[in-house]
């Protein structure tokens, strides 16, 4: 049992970084309905700005944080105006690709500014992991967890509360008849894009403790993100939570009650009977399909 | 027209004459200077292992040719990178052994490259001793491929020859998914026998994991006196948090993969009290006097680090030893490529820095026991195990 409980911490702790990571894919294509590939390297950005910034600079860790974001948030800005409002025929393939060529790009700049070592960062607290009922949580986890619910529910309410996000959403609907309506959707994209990719730091901020950093963190993880949100039904913020926790449970069941080599196996398999089941995701299909 | 026609062949054949010429004279001039060929993977991917190298390669020669050479003759060495790619290895051989018409080659310095490039030494019939740890190069032996880097097998067997110093009798292995970590893993699995080891659980995890609790966790419910974690980094470095989180207090030996201040730096507290096997060349001062390694040690350290400015890796003793290695066997040959190659084979009781070198027709790594030391991570720095 306490075997069970373990393998569910494991679970709580890679799925709490693959959510993290989805959430900042869904605001994205909630507003522009792009998928960023080079998502993975936006949040290895975050990671590698806090290693530079608070371990390195040893600035305090609210001031490396903001910093981080703010730089992140504004590279995701040039991004959008220089790789992506450019193009000609903006067909959703021409763009993923555009994306994917960033990811190779970002990918390789990092090699060159960081090295190819991976680097350490301490955690946030110094506090002893958690102990219930005999398994361990480690206390990063939770800040982690915490990061990923309070960035969920922030989104939430701009999207709901707020006129721009509600103007974001109104956006990604139709982009016409949002122009009709006098909202400048360019403005609103290139928002999204900065929020997008300033949610990608704040990931690779909060995970840099557990992970490590290194040029090449971000493929793997924009992956796994990707099919977190995947299977919370791409565009719901909440449904990118779940699945990326659902994601991280299986793989850590996988590992305990079937065998290691086949972690990725055995989550990817139970991955594709949901998606056979409900093929637009758990939280798409009723009304949580917008927000 | 008629005049074109006549002069063009003889022309041509000028011209050929002339390279030919061309090509005669360096061979005729540098009669008198060996020219050992070098393989590394200098840039790229592998480049931590090959920049090393090839600096070592050159400080090597340049010291040889500074005690007059070998029987009079100054040595060339002829570089090539190889960029860590199996296809630029192979250009790069044939380069050595058709256009520069080298001795004897010193590299590659990775297992993929040196695969590569084995079956082109052995035609051309020229001694080639790789600085690559794979076990394939010299297993089985091949007449003309040597190498100088030790294979997992030694650091295996050094992990082990300690647990059984210390009475365990189980281990749960946790290994990496790469070629690495499943090389290790054979091994593991293999020697744990004849050393009376029962392998009571073997997990694996992704190079990109970031979490290994759930492995750890699996491992501990069968409860081993001993964890062994075969990878190189970030993966061991997490496994090592992980388990200073699950609160594990079985002792964990790690490989010589992670054998780097890196891996002290990445795990932080998280890595006092693990063991692991590693080269000499990590703990050199902290060796013991009577070692015969130290003091050769010392000096490749000392001028390494005096020649370029930075400190030593734990690499560039591969190539320093192979030219060594050649230098001894070079001696009486007078250039006779066959007489090299027996020469090495011959060749026992060289203390490198790697280890003892006893080379036979039998084994072309020529390494014992003494290629691994046993370390302990104690207040963030190396302890050497005895």
């Amino acid at each position: 049992m306490q075997e069970i409980l373990q393998y569910l911490f494991s679970g709580i702790t890679s799925g709490a970084i693959y959510a993290i990571i989805a959430v900042g894919l869904c605001l994205l294509y909630n507003s522009t309905e792009l998928i960023n590939f080079a998502h993975g390297e936006f949040v290895m950005l975050g990671a590698m700005g806090l290693v530079t910034l608070w371990v390195h600079c040893e600035l305090p860790l609210p001031v490396a944080f903001v910093i981080t974001v703010a730089g992140v948030s504004l590279f995701g800005l040039v991004f959008e105006r220089f790789a992506i409002r450019t193009v000609k025929t903006p067909d959703p393939i021409v763009l993923v690709i555009i994306t994917v060529g960033a990811s190779i790009l970002m990918r390789g700049g990092a090699m060159l500014i960081w090295g190819k070592d991976p680097m350490g960062t301490p955690t946030f607290t110094d506090l002893p992991p958690l102990e219930l009922g005999g398994a361990m949580l480690l206390f990063q986890s939770v800040w982690i967890l915490l990061a990923a619910l309070v960035l969920c529910l922030a989104l939430h309410l701009f999207f709901t509360r707020t006129l721009r996000g509600k103007a974001m959403a109104a956006c990604a609907i139709s982009r016409k008849a949002a122009w009709l309506a006098g909202i400048p959707a360019e403005g609103m994209i290139l928002l999204s894009f900065m929020m997008s990719t300033g949610a990608g730091a704040v990931a690779g901020i909060f995970i840099a403790p557990v992970t490590m950093s290194s040029y090449d963190m971000g493929t793997m993880l924009g992956l796994k993100g990707f099919c977190a949100a995947m299977i919370g039904g791409l565009g719901s913020l909440w449904g990118a939570l779940a699945g990326g926790f659902l994601l991280g449970i299986l793989e850590a069941m996988g590992v305990g009650l079937v065998s290691s080599g086949l972690k990725d196996a055995v989550a990817f398999l139970l991955l594709l009977l949901i998606l056979y089941v409900r093929p637009g995701g758990l939280f798409r299909a009723t009304e949580a399909a917008r927000f | 027209m008629i005049r074109t026609s006549i002069t063009g062949p003889i022309a041509r054949m000028a011209a050929i004459l002339l390279a030919a010429a061309l090509l005669i004279a360096p061979a005729a001039s540098a009669a008198d200077t060996y020219k050992i060929g070098g393989l590394f993977s200098s840039t790229g991917r592998a480049s931590f292992l090959g920049d090393p190298e090839k600096k070592t390669m050159e400080m090597v020669v340049e010291a040889i040719n500074a005690g007059g050479g070998i029987d009079g003759h100054m040595i060339e060495a002829i570089i090539y990178d190889t960029e860590g790619d199996p296809g630029k290895a192979v250009s790069g051989v044939n380069k050595l052994l058709h256009k520069d018409r080298v001795l004897a080659i010193v590299g590659p310095s990775t297992t993929p490259t040196t695969l590569a490039v084995i079956s082109f030494a052995q035609k051309a019939r020229v001694p080639l001793i790789s600085c690559a740890a794979g076990i394939k190069i010299t297993t089985p032996v091949k007449p003309w491929i040597f190498k100088t880097a030790q294979s997992d097998v030694l650091a295996v067997a050094a992990v082990y020859r300690k647990m059984k110093a210390e009475g365990v009798k189980s281990v749960g292995i946790l290994t990496v998914a790469n070629a690495f970590g499943e090389s290790g893993r054979t091994q593991l699995l293999d020697q744990a026998k004849a050393n009376g080891i029962e392998v009571a659980r073997a997990e694996s995890f992704g190079a990109k994991d970031t979490d290994m609790t759930a492995q750890l966790t699996k491992i501990r419910t069968a409860n081993p006196d001993a964890i062994v974690c075969w990878g190189t980094n970030p993966g061991p470095a997490v496994v090592a948090k992980n388990a200073a989180q699950l609160k594990l207090t079985i002792p964990i030996y790690q490989s010589h993969g992670v054998a780097s201040p890196k891996f002290i730096e990445l795990a932080g507290p998280a890595s006092e009290k693990m063991r692991l096997p590693t080269g000499k060349i990590l703990v050199h001062e902290l060796l013991d006097d009577s070692d015969p390694q130290k003091a050769v040690l010392a000096s490749y350290v000392a001028d390494y680090e005096k020649t370029y400015q930075m400190p030593v890796s734990g690499f560039g003793g591969y190539a320093y030893d192979a030219m060594r290695i050649l230098e001894k066997a070079l001696a009486g040959t007078n250039g006779d490529r066959k007489k090299l190659r027996d020469n090495i084979e011959n060749l026992t009781g060289y203390v490198g820095t790697t280890g003892t070198f006893n080379f036979s027709a039998s084994d072309h790594n020529g390494l014992g026991e003494d290629a691994f030391v046993m370390v302990e991570i104690k207040d963030g720095t190396w302890q050497v195990l005895h």
